[in-house]
């Protein structure tokens, strides 16, 4: 009923043990061309190795598999090209660095030498905005790129798991933008409305976020699993509901900021505020700690617990499921709620913790929109997840300071972000540009086909 | 193998071909290392836009417009600008402009209200400026408009102009910094009707009980066109829409509704900042740029930049006022005109006074 062509290699499929398919495919193919993706067979089909043949040493086994298309090469090498790429931009958008190419054939020298200061310039600076500055002094300055990249990692690192357990279920939460809206709401109003001790507070206004989201995340999920109702759809549509209902409520009496003359709302409580992990000047907050929880969490549900098994299993085919007797509603319907409620933490991070501590019109930015790409990227597993989050998120707190010092658009980031997603969606055009061998390809399908 | 060989092949004629076409004929310059430059400290103007980006044709566009002619002016101010996208960036990037020294940093919007003050406490030796709020910080330098009273005089013209004996308006949401326009919009047409005893009706705004029309986004120009459409089917025949990009769907509208309504534009002249000009009778000027401009030449001459009272724009001191008439001036009437003129002088002089819950805090 849901998935009329249900896709065989499935990104949680694990296929034979990395060794064992890399060696086998060598041997079974030693001229294997480089890119074809259709050789899992004959890697079946010998997977046991002959007696007798000698055994690759361990260092050629270690090189054949780092070169072959495994997850993480091919990840690697998609942030490369993304960056090859984004430096042609850099170029091209800088009118002073294009004018040298206009006498490239009189001086080639100032061409080059220019291209170089502007790129170099910009990745330094979004790797000083990002990891470590190392013209850093004193602790705050130090550690300041790396409280930055933490606190916009950690919202993306829940909408980015909301998306991934949807997608382990075979389902596309498109909604992760809207989920996270209204946890925002409600974890704000939770903020500022309800008078509580601290700790109490914090945790009521984190639980009314969760509790925000994950009724968002129902709906579609209860709409699909009684009637059918496709959820890419219906949660594109509550994404418009909830983006509008935000406008709308920020306005309202006893929500509007008193003292304010903008669509803002009242502050949040300090009592309900995520406590700051390294003092008050950098703004890393329990949020990430929050995070890394979830993830081990939704780690732990996956793989380890009854629910999360016949989340996958109705994920891969949920006729077979139902045959199983697996209760296909309930299930479709609690991985909804469930991505939801993830999501709407994701949201209250927003606003509980240090980067905003009240209601805007765009106080979420794009955590549910950036929540799909991470959750691509992270290949839809939980901990794959938490890293690519972390590569978000510094890739935007480099492009910060990349804007500030460098002068280069902050879209500019974004472009890049998007770039690595498209090579690690199309690993196929990865593994052609580097001639890489095909190995382990089951893993390397696209994410995206699933869920349709 | 032959797909790969083939993308290398073309890869390889597009970047020759580039480096070709761009290269060909070109003489390389003759090396100068003090191209222009004084060679002396340059003065630095920093400017952080709100979410709306460098781009959004409003406010940010203006206050970035007013620091391009600035540093015309004065060769030795040097400006750069960073984009917000979200409320979180607010606090990094003015952080970012303190630690490069910035000698004068901006701050565009009253969301940035908050973050700009908690920055200008941490670092009392810096100057910032706002545009549109005042946080009440002495090295904050506040930069408000009382944009009423252009629209005073707007909605004037628009009630004389008006053939059907109605004319409409409408916001993109109900706060301050859009229902001033409004306000002054409805009692310019109100003092229209005592002057001339005469019953222009004002659709989509009531300024009595502060209700009225709205997009609730300031982007989509198909929400502007709905609004706008549902105040002409009404009845009006001149049309204020104060929503931002919205408003570009009321504007386009008007023009290929030949003449059968027309708009009267805010913020930035809509002969240069929207493409149809022909359909708008005037704009109601925030001159952002001009008081940026001011403000950023004054700091850089060394004056000392007065937080209290800061900036108000009003007509007397040009910080706001309506657009030239363009395509409409052979049709504004000469003693309409005159009118209007008259409305500028008597509210600089205090004569008239416009009133707005939604005026700047002195």
């Amino acid at each position: 009923m849901t998935n009329p062509n249900p896709v065989s290699g499935s990104p949680d499929k694990e296929p034979a043990t990395e060794a064992q398919e890399a060696r086998g495919e060598a041997r079974a193919t030693p001229t294997a061309p480089a890119g074809d993706t259709e050789r899992q067979v004959p890697a079946t089909a010998t997977k046991q190795p002959a007696a007798g043949e000698p055994r690759p040493s361990l260092g050629k086994l270690f090189l054949d598999n780092l070169w072959a298309a495994n997850t993480v090469t091919v990840t690697v090498l998609a942030v490369v090209l993304a960056m090859l790429v984004g430096a042609v931009l850099i170029i091209v958008s800088d009118p002073e660095v294009l004018a040298t190419y206009s006498y490239i054939t009189a001086r080639p020298a100032d061409a080059l030498n220019a291209s170089w200061t502007v790129v170099s310039e910009a990745y330094a600076n979004l790797f000083k905005g990002a990891i470590f500055d190392p013209d850093a002094v004193g602790f705050t300055a130090v550690m300041g790129p790396i409280s930055e990249t933490l606190t916009y990692t950690a919202p993306l690192v829940f909408t980015g798991l909301s998306v991934a357990l949807a997608f382990r279920g075979g389902l596309f939460n498109i909604g992760a933008q809207g989920q996270a809206t209204i946890g925002v709401i409600l974890a704000a109003v939770a903020g500022f409305a309800l008078p509580l001790p601290p700790g109490v507070h914090l945790l009521v206004a984190l639980i009314a976020g969760a509790l925000g989201g994950a009724l968002w995340g129902f709906i579609p999920g209860i709409l699909k699993a009684r009637t059918g109702a496709h959820e890419v759809i219906n949660t594109i549509m509550l994404n418009y509901v909830a983006i509008y209902f935000l406008s709308w409520i920020i306005i309202q009496g006893g929500v509007q900021n008193p003292d304010r003359a903008d669509a803002i709302s009242k502050p949040v409580d300090s009592s309900a505020q995520l406590p700051r992990l390294l003092g008050d000047n950098l703004r890393v907050h329990a949020g990430i700690l929050l995070a890394v929880l979830a993830t081990w969490f939704i780690a732990w549900l996956l793989n380890r617990s009854t629910l999360g098994f016949e989340l996958r299993a109705v994920g891969e085919n949920p006729d077979a499921a139902r045959t199983a007797g697996i209760s296909v509603t309930k299930t479709y319907v609690l991985v909804m709620a469930t991505a939801g409620l993830l999501a709407g933490l994701g949201g209250s991070n927003m606003v509980l913790g240090s980067t905003a501590n009240a209601l805007t019109p765009l106080v979420i930015a794009q955590i549910g929109f950036d929540g799909i790409l991470v959750a691509l990227l992270g290949r839809v597993r939980p901990w794959g997840v938490l890293l690519a989050a972390l590569l978000f998120g510094a890739l935007q707190a480099g492009g910060n300071r990349m804007q500030s010092y460098s002068g280069i658009s902050l879209e500019l980031v974004t472009v890049l972000q998007a770039l690595i997603v498209i090579f690690i969606a199309a690993p196929a055009l990865v593994k052609a540009i580097f001639q890489l061998r095909a190995a382990r390809a089951a893993r390397l399908q696209t994410s995206l086909a699933k869920g349709w | 193998m032959r797909s790969v060989r083939g993308m290398r092949i073309a890869s390889a004629f597009v970047a020759g071909g580039l480096v070709l076409g761009a290269a060909a004929c070109g003489e390389a310059p003759d090396d100068d290392n003090n191209a222009g430059g004084t060679g002396g400290k340059k003065y630095s103007a920093c400017m952080v836009t709100d979410v709306g980006g460098i781009d959004d044709k409003s406010f940010n566009t203006s206050a970035w417009k007013g620091l391009q002619e600035a540093q015309k002016e004065n060769g030795d101010i040097e400006i750069k600008n960073v984009q917000s996208k979200a409320e979180a960036d607010y606090e990094v990037n003015l952080k970012g402009f303190v630690n490069q020294k910035c000698d004068f940093i901006l701050a565009v919007g009253g969301l940035m209200s908050d973050a700009t003050k908690a920055a200008a406490q941490a670092n009392p030796n810096q100057q910032f400026a706002i545009v549109d709020a005042n946080p009440g910080v002495d090295n904050i330098y506040p930069m408000q408009f009382d944009t009423a009273q252009a629209a005073f005089q707007a909605g004037y013209l628009a009630a004389g102009m008006s053939k059907t004996g109605k004319v409409g308006t409408y916001g993109g949401l109900p706060i301050p910094p859009v229902t001033i326009f409004m306000d002054g919009f409805a009692d310019g047409v109100a003092y229209y009707n005592k002057a001339k005893s005469k019953n222009v009706q004002v659709l989509g705004w009531d300024k009595a009980t502060q209700k009225g029309s709205f997009t609730n986004d300031f982007v989509k120009q198909d929400e502007g066109k709905k609004v706008s459409d549902a105040l002409v089917a009404q009845g009006a025949d001149i049309v204020m829409p104060v929503a931002g990009g919205a408003g570009l769907g009321t504007t386009a509208a008007a023009k290929a509704s030949g003449g059968k309504y027309s708009v009267v534009w805010v913020d930035v002249d809509g002969c240069e900042s929207t493409p149809d000009c022909s359909a708008i009778v005037t704009t109601v000027v925030k001159n952002i740029p001009e008081a940026v401009k001011e403000a950023v030449l004054k700091a850089a001459g060394g004056e000392k930049l007065q937080s209290k009272p800061g900036f108000v724009g009003t007509l007397a001191n040009t910080g706001v006022s309506i657009a030239p008439y363009h395509d409409f001036d052979s049709k504004v009437p000469a003693d309409l005109k005159a009118e209007v003129d008259k409305i500028k002088a008597d509210i600089s002089a205090g004569t008239i006074t416009v009133t707005s819950k939604a005026q700047p805090t002195k």
